[in-house]
């Protein structure tokens, strides 16, 4: 028995509706799951080179895994490490080693490591972050090792001299440099307290940034373009007397003032 | 037509070892496949296996590289990142089209009996649910589910901007599992026979499966196929019932073009094996010829 067409009709988007439905609730859920796994995932460094949209375009294949030499990298899993299924490494178990040829990032099929990355040095893993709370040397021992271990010494991390409050010993402490640190982790790995006192940390999570209205005028003497006083000549920045003594000075060297040395000439190094 | 007047002979189990074995011979092919090519990359990945001094079988499914040479990868997995917006490295989209056309001109769903690991847990279930004499489906679903599921994968992949069945694949997670050793071990798994034990029969693989239904779609012009010979069928059913998808096995379909023509079949030879009349076996598709009856006829 046939039924009115009007009645077939309503009965055909009523379960239209039914199936829009279902696939509706369906693709909720799944999206949740999607941003849930992906996006609220916790960080951990990943291998060099990985891009911006890393977990979007890592097809999870695995093939960097076997292509680290020092077995670095693990995938991570649903418990353990970021996305599930994306590859991470942990520094305090194995440290990247910074391979010049970045094997891990020419083994990507997808682009999801550059492997166009010029140079190890250039990768940023993540930035390696000292708690001065637990730290060897901030406390007044010359540890120092991850200074030592660092593959680019004195760049991304150096050794500065701290006053130690009216001693005249002062105390020698490490202090990493984000513009150089790639995040490999061979500090965080090397690091000889119990639990490491640097570790490698999403930058994001630490790096502020100053804006472009803040000006540090005893950095940069002349005004920037269009700002208050500008069109005015900066004047001669003041200049240390010269010691007193008992010759006049000879005829000194046409004063180009070579080098504005700042406000902050005082305090510069000589 | 021709056999209605035969008398219907049903499949009988072979009594010797030697014919459970010949009667099993598309399972343990597949299964050899199946494992083999696991243990190839479980190999490569932790033993080093080496083909002329190169990674013999590097990745996993999703993306694999021969013999550091060949570059495999899944074709439905970058489709969704392209529909995701991302432009990918050429290896990978090499990779896809490589697998997508090895797939299309055999059958594209043989991935899906030859090659998913998953097909392995499935077909578990399936022997385990006919032992314990199968009770009634506890959900009820359309086997055309799976294309909707395979659109809403595209359309969240669309809109997230994230490729949204790699994230939640039951089978690449058992591959990762299995060939990275990764954590929580074989929950996809354990899910999955779950559900095609005691949900729905054949569940996973023959209704939800985004991937089947991808290759479903994409295989269809694959060139071999199950021959149907009309002429010695006395449609016992037989194979209908330990067929995984039942809905591929329409005799009529099946008489005017001499095969299964079906893009669902996954070419897993069950049907074949258990025929009593021999009207079933793999063939290419230009072989497959219709009944003589229904030759010249319109289809």
């Amino acid at each position: 028995m046939s039924s009115a067409p009007s009645t077939r009709r309503r009965e055909w988007l009523l379960r239209a509706a039914q199936g829009a439905a279902v696939a509706a609730c369906g693709g909720l859920v799944w999206n949740a799951f999607l941003v849930r796994s992906v996006h609220a995932a916790p960080w951990a460094p990943r291998p060099p080179g990985a891009t911006e949209d890393f977990a979007a375009i890592c097809i999870k294949c695995g093939l960097c895994v076997p292509a680290c030499p020092y077995g670095t990298l693990s995938l991570a899993t649903v418990d353990a490490g970021p996305a599930p299924g994306t590859p991470y490494f942990d520094p305090r178990r194995v440290p990247c080693y910074m391979c010049p040829g970045i094997p891990c990032a020419k083994a990507c099929p997808t682009g999801a490591l550059d492997a166009a990355l010029p140079r190890i040095e250039d990768a940023r893993m993540g930035l390696a972050v000292i708690d001065p709370e637990s730290c060897l040397s901030w406390q007044g021992l010359r540890c120092e090792v991850c200074h030592r271990v660092c593959p680019v010494r004195d760049q991304a991390i150096s050794i500065q001299p701290h006053p130690r409050q009216i001693s005249r010993h002062a105390v020698f402490v490490p202090v990493v440099h984000a513009d150089a640190c790639t995040g490999c982790g061979l500090c965080t790995q090397a690091c000889p307290t119990q639990v490491a006192s640097i570790n490698i940390v999403d930058p994001a999570s630490v790096r502020g940034r100053m804006g472009e209205h803040y000006r540090l005028g005893w950095k940069d003497v002349a005004p920037a373009e269009g700002a208050p006083g500008a069109d005015a000549t900066p004047s001669a920045p003041m200049a240390p007397t010269p010691p007193r003594s008992g010759s006049p000075a000879p005829a000194a060297p046409p004063a180009a003032p070579a080098k504005v040395p700042g406000l902050d000439y005082l305090n510069a190094p000589p | 037509m021709s056999a209605v007047a035969r008398p219907v002979r049903h499949f009988v189990p072979p009594a010797t070892l030697a014919g459970r074995l010949w009667h099993l011979r598309y399972t343990l092919a597949r299964r050899t496949l199946q494992f083999g090519l696991l243990l190839a990359f479980f190999g490569t990945a932790h033993w080093g296996w080496t083909v002329a001094g190169r990674p013999l079988l590097a990745g996993t499914l999703s993306a694999s590289k021969l013999a550091g040479v060949v570059p495999f990868a899944d074709p439905f997995a970058v489709l969704q990142m392209l529909v995701a917006r991302h432009w990918l490295a050429t290896e990978v989209l090499v990779g896809a089209a490589l697998t997508l056309g090895a797939y299309v001109l055999v059958s594209g769903r043989s991935f899906c009996s030859w090659v998913c690991p998953m097909n392995v847990v499935t077909e578990s279930a399936e022997w385990l649910r006919a032992r314990l004499g199968g009770r009634a489906d506890l959900l009820r679903m359309r086997a055309e589910v799976r294309y909707a599921v395979l659109a809403l994968a595209l359309l969240l992949s669309a809109l997230t901007g994230l490729a949204a069945f790699e994230w939640v694949s039951p089978q690449a997670m058992v591959w990762r599992e299995l060939i990275f050793g990764a954590g929580l071990g074989l929950t996809a798994a354990v899910g999955v026979f779950a559900f095609d034990f005691a949900i729905v029969r054949h569940g996973w693989c023959g209704h939800v499966c985004p991937l089947g239904a991808f290759w479903a779609l994409a295989g269809r012009a694959g060139q071999v196929k199950v021959r149907y010979d009309a002429a010695s069928c006395t449609r016992c059913g037989d194979c209908v019932k330990v067929c995984p998808e039942p809905q591929v096995l329409n005799f009529n379909q099946a008489e005017a073009r001499g095969m299964v023509a079906s893009g669902e079949c996954i070419a897993c030879g069950r049907c074949i094996v258990v025929c009593p009349e021999d009207s079933l076996g793999f063939d290419l598709r230009a072989r497959c010829r219709p009944a003589p009856s229904l030759q010249g006829e319109p289809r």
